[in-house]
């Protein structure tokens, strides 16, 4: 069958199930169940603390074919995920799931499980690196599931994913399982991608590196959802939690496309007293943010909030006054930390309030606008961020559905080439997010609205910004690189891309030898 | 054109190429090493040939390493590399 | 009418930087291959450079391109090979008036047989000598081919031994002498480039220095000043708003059959008026109003 974007899907995916096809970014949804989750009672005498990971694996009664579920916020410098499947490989336990909220290179050794059969799926929202490679050349048993950071949340609530035990890493720890991460040598922050794993896992473990005594405030995670805490000696690598500081780019095509950018959310009219904004932390996304800073300066603009991954760029802008909270799901480098700790008013979110299309509202909705980027981008604004244009998986979703979907003005800013990569193409490779969500491209060379939103190219058409259709983008980029050759793939699928709402917007395929 | 020294022009900076050219018996023989090798390989060898076939070079050993170069670029790094063989 | 109010020096050998060239901004910008080459590559980047202006779009961006000294080993062949795929200008270094001669007749026989009209290779000297700088009205006058002068002031200083400092007072005299010398010959006096391209203060501040003497435009050798020209150079809303009400009052004159009237109880006469369109011409050239 097809989906509405005429992607061609099979009506039964082996180790995935049914598919439902993505029919629109906000036709399924009505009225939704939550799971129902069987928790072991703790007795008063009860001790929660354990010796070891391989202990805490027992009590859980790990078994072969279970879902054992990660999350993200230690990135690059996590050590829990290959502690703990290390120590399932090790007990011989086969056929695992694991579901990870986003997997880096860092997570090179779960490559080898996947080869030896201890690993045979995995969820994640975001992954890159020797992990991603090995899904892409269909190592793994079954296709990975990839979704958004707002489904992976409803589909933990929904009982689409249903965790068997989740580890959550925990840089402060008390013994009865309060966890934040705020405190240690570790911290990381926030906790939101975590929260969902644990309120629905039957099990929760807390790894930790900074026991404390009881109770560990501030208390993100309670002790009421945690099952058991193993100490251990680190958690992660500090170097690859967390960067020192996060730069606004030098690249002068990056700032030209951010200035851009920002004078296209001027035009817009949404840059006014209680404007609200997210932005990447790397780049040219947060290159716009610069120039959001200076235009909020300049006219005395005083924001509501800002949302998302949160940076040290973006808290200055909060302790400048231009914003007057910020919701924090993640936090990207030290300054954001500390000041997640110190200021009342910048919030930890979970990844359901954050993006859950299936809740009564999450923060996505109370976006004006969201700037985004892009693998490729094509003639329907359809874009991928999923697969490289090599066909090999290098990203996922993460936010970018969610935000599209939620904000009023979603903009991409990318390069037209990179490197000799048209970005603009006739159909994307993959489609993480649907075009109907997008509303903006820009480029170095040119900026392109989406057809459905006139409103906006009349706004636009009394700037001087170079405003063209894609197609136009596109032609350019081609009289400049050519048309690249087509990718070959298998008819194996390697990944199922889910949409926010739990429907399939594309499958990945295995690419041809 | 007849190839006398092996030479190179080029580099391996992003947006450009490094091209080796070396004295052949036997036509012309192209090695191409590409980070876009999948997606524009064919027209990146097609632009390489074409500008030896130019330059009137029949016989000659290029080893190129492209680093998502431009056309306009392949041709002038392969010209140069030619000219600083003759 | 063409603003030229910065000229973006970018490496004559670098194809990343050559390919996104047009889209940083610049009213100009010039392909070096002169100082920004090393000697050993001066063949590769004449070709890169030859290339690029024969396929690359370079639309709503003049292109010039510096080649090396004709007193040099490299300057023949740079203009043999660049003049024959027309950039819009070269750049002549360390010009005398007997290059510029030389340079013209050589242009007009490529011109000539590449079919070109004559005469539409620009040449922009490049003042970085004290003798450059002394005979600068002879060579101006060397071809019909001039558009404008680039003052180079870290040769010129260092020709004559003295020290360039932030504040730039050591060469007043030299700016003075280009824009006076172009202005006569209505031709544009490009300031030397600022620098330290960490120091916006000092460049703006520079800049303002530069304009106040009347030089037209500036160097730029890093992309990030462009802006901060460019805010120099253009004019402001105020002069703008002011310009608009003086030719409106202008209109009105018109229509009332008044050969004299006064706007704000001053008279306003030809050069007020010339100044007001002057304005208004390089506002909209510069997209800070609309038609």
């Amino acid at each position: 069958m097809e989906n509405i974007l005429g992607r061609v899907l099979p009506d039964y995916i082996e180790g995935y199930g049914e598919v439902k096809p993505f029919s629109g970014a906000f036709s399924n949804l009505g009225v939704k169940g939550k799971s129902q989750v069987f928790v072991k009672c703790v007795s008063p005498r009860d001790v929660k603390l354990l010796n070891s990971i391989r202990e805490a694996l027992e009590k859980c009664e790990i078994k072969d074919g279970m879902t054992v579920s990660f999350h993200h916020h230690l990135r690059n410098g996590d050590y829990v995920l290959n502690m703990v499947m290390d120590e399932i490989a090790n007990m011989g336990i086969k056929d695992i799931k694991v579901a990870a909220s986003s997997i880096f290179p860092v997570h090179a050794p779960l490559v080898e499980h996947i080869k030896n059969g201890v690993v045979t799926g995995i969820y994640a929202n975001y992954m890159s690196g020797p992990v991603a490679e090995a899904v892409s050349k269909g190592l793994l048993k079954y296709p990975a599931i990839m979704h958004t950071h707002g489904g992976r949340a409803r589909a933990i609530e929904s009982g689409d994913l249903k965790i068997d035990i989740a580890f959550i890493a925990a840089p402060t720890c008390d013994e009865y399982g309060n966890i934040n991460g705020v405190y240690g040598p570790s911290a990381c922050g926030s906790l939101g991608y975590a929260i969902p794993d644990a309120m629905y896992a039957k099990r929760v473990v807390a790894i930790t590196d900074n026991l404390v005594s009881y109770p560990a405030c501030p208390i993100e995670i309670s002790q009421e959802y945690v099952d058991f805490i193993v100490k251990v000696d680190s958690i992660g690598d500090p170097k690859g939690i967390v960067s020192g500081t996060t730069k606004i780019t030098k690249d002068p095509v990056g700032l030209k496309i951010a200035k851009m950018a920002a004078q296209v959310i001027e035009a817009s009219g949404l840059l006014k007293d209680g404007f609200s904004f997210q932005t990447g932390a790397g780049g040219i996304s947060l290159a716009v943010a610069k120039y959001v800073r200076d235009l909020m300066k300049n006219k005395g603009i005083k924001g509501s909030f800002a949302a998302g991954g949160i940076t040290g760029y973006i808290v200055d802008m909060f302790e400048e006054g231009l914003f007057e909270a910020l919701f924090d799901v993640q936090c990207f480098d030290l300054k954001a930390v500390e000041s997640y700790r110190r200021n009342v008013a910048h919030q930890g979110m979970s990844a359901s309030l954050y993006g859950n299309p299936h809740n009564k509202g999450a923060v996505v909705n109370r976006l004006d606008v969201m700037i985004l980027g892009a693998t490729e981008i094509d003639l329907d604004f359809n874009v991928n961020v999923t697969t490289g244009s090599d066909g090999i998986i290098m990203g996922g979703s993460g936010g970018h559905s969610d935000t599209a979907a939620g904000s009023k003005l979603a903009i991409v800013v990318t390069k037209l080439l990179k490197g000799r990569l048209p970005i603009v193409v006739d159909k994307v490779t993959t489609v993480t997010t649907p075009g109907e969500t997008i509303d903006v491209v820009v480029t170095e060379r040119g900026i392109a609205v989406n057809p459905k939103r006139q409103d906006l190219i009349e706004k636009l058409k009394n700037t001087n910004l170079p405003i063209m259709t894609i197609e136009e983008l596109k032609s350019i980029a081609e009289k400049m690189v050519g048309v690249p050759e087509k990718i070959e793939f298998d008819d194996k699928i390697v990944a199922v891309v889910e949409y926010r709402d739990g429907t399939v917007i594309d499958v990945v395929k295995k690419v041809k030898e | 054109m007849k190839i006398v020294n092996p030479a190179k022009a080029g580099s391996l900076e992003s947006n450009d190429i490094f091209i080796m050219v070396f004295p052949n018996e036997k036509g012309i023989e192209i090695e191409l090493e590409s980070i876009v090798i999948k997606q524009f390989g064919k027209k990146i060898r097609k632009v390489i040939e074409d500008t030896l076939k130019e330059l009137e070079v029949e016989n000659v050993k290029v080893i190129a390493k492209d680093r998502g170069a431009l056309d306009y670029t392949i041709k002038a790094r392969v010209e140069t590399a030619i000219r600083r063989a003759m | 009418m063409k603003l030229r109010r910065t000229m973006l020096f970018m490496p004559g050998n670098n194809p990343g930087m050559i390919q996104n060239a047009p889209i940083l901004g610049a009213d100009s910008i010039i392909l070096d291959l002169e100082d920004a080459v090393s000697l050993d590559e001066k063949d590769a980047a004449r070709l890169l450079v030859k290339n690029a202006l024969e396929t690359l779009d370079f639309t709503g961006c003049e292109v010039v391109v510096r080649i090396n000294s004709i007193k040099s080993d490299f300057g023949y062949d740079d203009l043999n090979v660049i003049a024959r795929v027309k950039p819009d200008a070269i750049l002549v270094p360390k010009a005398t008036e007997e290059d510029i001669e030389e340079i013209d007749e050589i242009l007009s026989t490529i011109e000539r047989e590449e079919k070109f009209k004559l005469g539409s290779i620009k040449l922009i000297p490049l003042v970085e000598t004290a003798l450059g700088l002394e005979n600068i009205r002879e060579t101006i006058l060397a071809s019909k081919r001039n558009i404008a002068v680039l003052l180079g002031a870290e040769d010129l200083t260092a020709d004559m031994g003295i020290k360039r400092t932030r504040e730039g007072n050591e060469i007043f005299y030299a700016r003075s002498k280009v824009a006076s010398v172009c202005r006569a010959f209505k031709i544009d006096a490009i300031d030397t480039p600022f620098a330290d391209v960490n120091d916006i203060e000092g460049l703006i501040e520079d800049t303002k220095r530069a304009k106040a003497i009347g030089m037209t435009g500036k160097a730029a050798i890093n992309p990030r000043q462009i802006d901060y020209i460019h805010d120099v150079f253009s004019p402001t809303m105020e002069e703008i708003m002011y310009a608009k009400r003086v030719l409106h009052a202008k209109e009105e004159a018109l229509r009332e059959g008044k050969g004299v009237f006064s706007l704000d109880g001053k008279m306003v006469d030809a050069p007020v008026i010339q100044r007001a369109e002057n304005i208004i011409m390089k506002a909209k050239l510069a997209g800070i109003i609309r038609e």
